[in-house]
């Protein structure tokens, strides 16, 4: 059985190796310090402990275009964690209980 | 269509005016969509989800997180459909199938294209059925979303493999040979059993299991692979389709919280479910394990180091530790399975090598240096457990006497794979396990299985075993050539690789393209008279 985790489970986001994703991989490498990214044949692994932020502003000033958040759904191959945030300024990526979102409540 | 739209504009976005927030949007477009019957109570309109025992008292309280609105959802889709198929005109005009490491390569493809793309057809038809079911908005706009990308998977997957079809055997015939063949059956029951359950308990089965547990075993590694032996289209239409596999995945995570955010009631329903889903799915995913380990003739990535980093590390590292906080434990027999990360492809394997020629599919021996992969992907168990087995059946390959196992196996009555597995914990054992049920005997393979099995006997009673109904005659006749005409075998499709016509023809191919020696005529005759072996000798001191 799984021992007991101690430090934050890890939260990953495998992406597609593209030409356009370079940026997108250099703006979430930028925003999250403890980013730890492997390679494999066509597909690029980010693992970040706890928490991982893919932020609009981030992804823009490297890719030197506007980009929309929903755009990130071209980039993707997989994920493991909750998507806890996602609107038109940043994805956020986490393990742990979820936050309420009041904006949802009709 | 909407009231509260205008209200909601401009609240986040000061740069876009005009252009309703993300969140305000999803809420305009799918929620306020929605309307309370007034000619017939909810439960007439929506009668199925009330019979599995599940309370749901806020259906409100489903999130999308990936707040997509039918207008996005197009505009993304377009454009990924767009990037495949310049993929695939490339691919047609450029002899994109010699790129290939090797012909042996596309046995992978023809067990995808006959074991799984008919499941993504299967499922979207069933989320068609959750787009009608349930009572919620959120969910079923979700559902209905993931039932137009099944479509999309199932024809981009035949799309891009016909193109391999024109050149190659064995694909011509997949989608009668998943209702037919022995091993197709295995993900075929698997999925009839999830859409003969009802609507909660697919979702558990099929988007939380399948798709968040287990998908990315099957769709990672396996593209990563299709891209290291040259298959550009396959890693093209896999990623494409991943892409919309982390929308189901997120979904199915959605869907298990909210299930047990709901009521209390509801967590050892689940927890049962999860169970159950687990071991079943586990069991389907053996056939990726066999195709990454043995059937890629350049390797990737191995099936212990897949299930350690996909489901050890992200799974009982991240998710259950997450699912803690709503009661659910991880799966009953996770153990099991991770033991026999150690064991399975091998396994796996050698029951493919030996019915091969009762398969769509050849298998051939490794070679030596992809034994030497094996040997340091499992250095605990390769070279002692499972190298010998592979020199004796290259021996007797070596003396004309190729191995097929003469008799049909044993099939267990819920997973339906050839009951070849050992005990948990003891490679040298068999395991078997039975179970009575009304005066009937069935037969187990697992721990696993029987505790599925003694769940629900009246359901698995009925299971149509490939081999129980060669026996009873419904399957063309009774000699092997009878029941491979019934498949829709041809000469080609199955047996030895080693001098099938896949491999004559890839020799005759990738010899034309060198052919700057003019030594065609005389390859030709070698290949005819000598065989395989002896023609890439020639060519190769050519």
């Amino acid at each position: 059985m799984a021992e007991q985790i101690t430090e934050r489970p890890l939260v990953s986001v495998d992406l597609q190796e593209t030409e356009e994703n370079r940026g997108l991989i250099n703006a979430i490498e930028a925003d999250n310090p403890d980013l730890v990214i492997n390679h494999f044949p066509g597909v690029i692994k980010l693992q970040a402990p706890g928490r991982l932020l893919i932020s609009r502003e981030s992804v823009e000033a490297q890719l030197g275009r506007t980009w929309e958040t929903h755009e990130f759904q071209m980039a993707i191959i997989t994920l493991s964690g909750n998507v806890s945030e996602w609107d038109e300024d940043r994805i956020v990526i986490s393990w742990g209980p979820r936050v309420d979102d009041e904006e949802d409540e009709d | 269509m909407t009231t509260t739209a205008p209200n909601q504009a401009g609240k986040k976005s000061a740069g876009k005016p005009k252009k309703l927030s993300m969140k305000a949007r999803y809420s305009a477009l799918t929620r306020d969509l929605d309307w309370e019957p007034s000619y017939v109570s909810e439960q007439e309109m929506y009668p199925h989800t009330q019979y599995e025992g599940i309370k749901i008292h806020d259906w409100s309280k489903w999130d999308d997180p990936f707040r997509l609105t039918v207008d996005a959802y197009y505009r993304y889709q377009a454009e990924k459909d767009k990037r495949l198929y310049s993929v695939l005109d490339g691919f047609a005009q450029g002899q994109g199938h010699l790129t290939l490491s090797e012909a042996k390569y596309l046995n992978a493809m023809k067990v995808f294209l006959s074991g799984v793309t008919p499941l993504e057809y299967a499922a979207n038809r069933h989320f068609a059925y959750m787009a009608r079911q349930f009572n919620g908005p959120g969910p079923r706009f979700a559902a209905l979303c993931q039932s137009i990308d099944e479509m999309r998977h199932a024809q981009t997957e035949i799309h891009t493999l016909s193109n391999y079809n024109k050149y190659y055997s064995g694909m011509h015939n997949f989608i009668q040979q998943h209702d037919r063949v022995w091993y197709l059956s295995v993900t075929k029951s698997y999925f009839d059993d999830a859409l003969s359950a009802g609507p909660f308990e697919f979702m558990i089965a099929i988007g939380f299991s399948f798709e968040y547990l287990l998908t990315n075993l099957l769709f990672v590694p396996f593209m990563s692979a299709a891209s290291f032996n040259g298959d550009l289209p396959t890693m093209t239409f896999g990623f494409s389709a991943q892409s919309d596999e982390s929308r189901h995945m997120t979904l199915g995570l959605e869907v298990i919280k909210f299930i047990l955010e709901q009521d209390e009631a509801n967590v050892p329903i689940v927890q049962e479910w999860v169970d159950k889903w687990f071991w079943r799915g586990y069991r389907v995913t053996g056939i990726v394990a066999q195709m990454l380990d043995y059937q890629l003739p350049r390797p990737v990535m191995s099936w212990k180091e897949a299930f350690e980093l996909y489901f050890e590390q992200q799974m009982m590292g991240g998710l259950f530790p997450d699912l803690a906080l709503y009661g659910i434990r991880p799966p009953k027999h996770v153990e099991q399975a991770i033991w026999e990360k150690d064991h399975l492809s091998h396994w796996l394997h050698d029951t493919f090598y030996q019915f091969s020629h009762a398969a769509n599919f050849t298998t051939t021996v490794p070679d030596e240096e992809h034994m030497e992969w094996l040997s340091q992907a499992y250095p605990d168990t390769f070279d002692e457990l499972y190298r010998d087995k592979w020199e004796e059946m290259r021996k007797l390959d070596e003396e004309g006497k190729r191995f097929t196992y003469p008799g049909l196996p044993q099939l267990c009555q819920v997973c339906q794979i050839p009951m070849t597995f050992p005990q948990h914990g003891n490679p040298h054992l068999k395991a078997q396990f039975t179970s009575e049920y009304e005066g009937e005997h069935f037969n187990l393979c697992s721990d696993g299985c029987k505790w599925i099995f003694e769940r629900e006997p009246e359901k698995y009673r009925q299971a149509w075993l490939p081999v129980h109904q060669i026996y009873q005659g419904n399957c063309g006749g009774p000699t092997i050539p009878d029941v491979l005409k019934w498949y829709g075998v041809q000469e080609g499709d199955n047996g030895e690789y080693v001098g099938s016509v896949d491999q004559k023809n890839w020799v005759r191919w990738h010899h034309q393209i060198e052919d700057k020696l003019g030594t065609s005529s005389e390859i030709e005759e070698t290949l005819e008279a000598e065989g395989v072996h002896a023609a890439v000798k020639k060519i190769e001191e050519a």
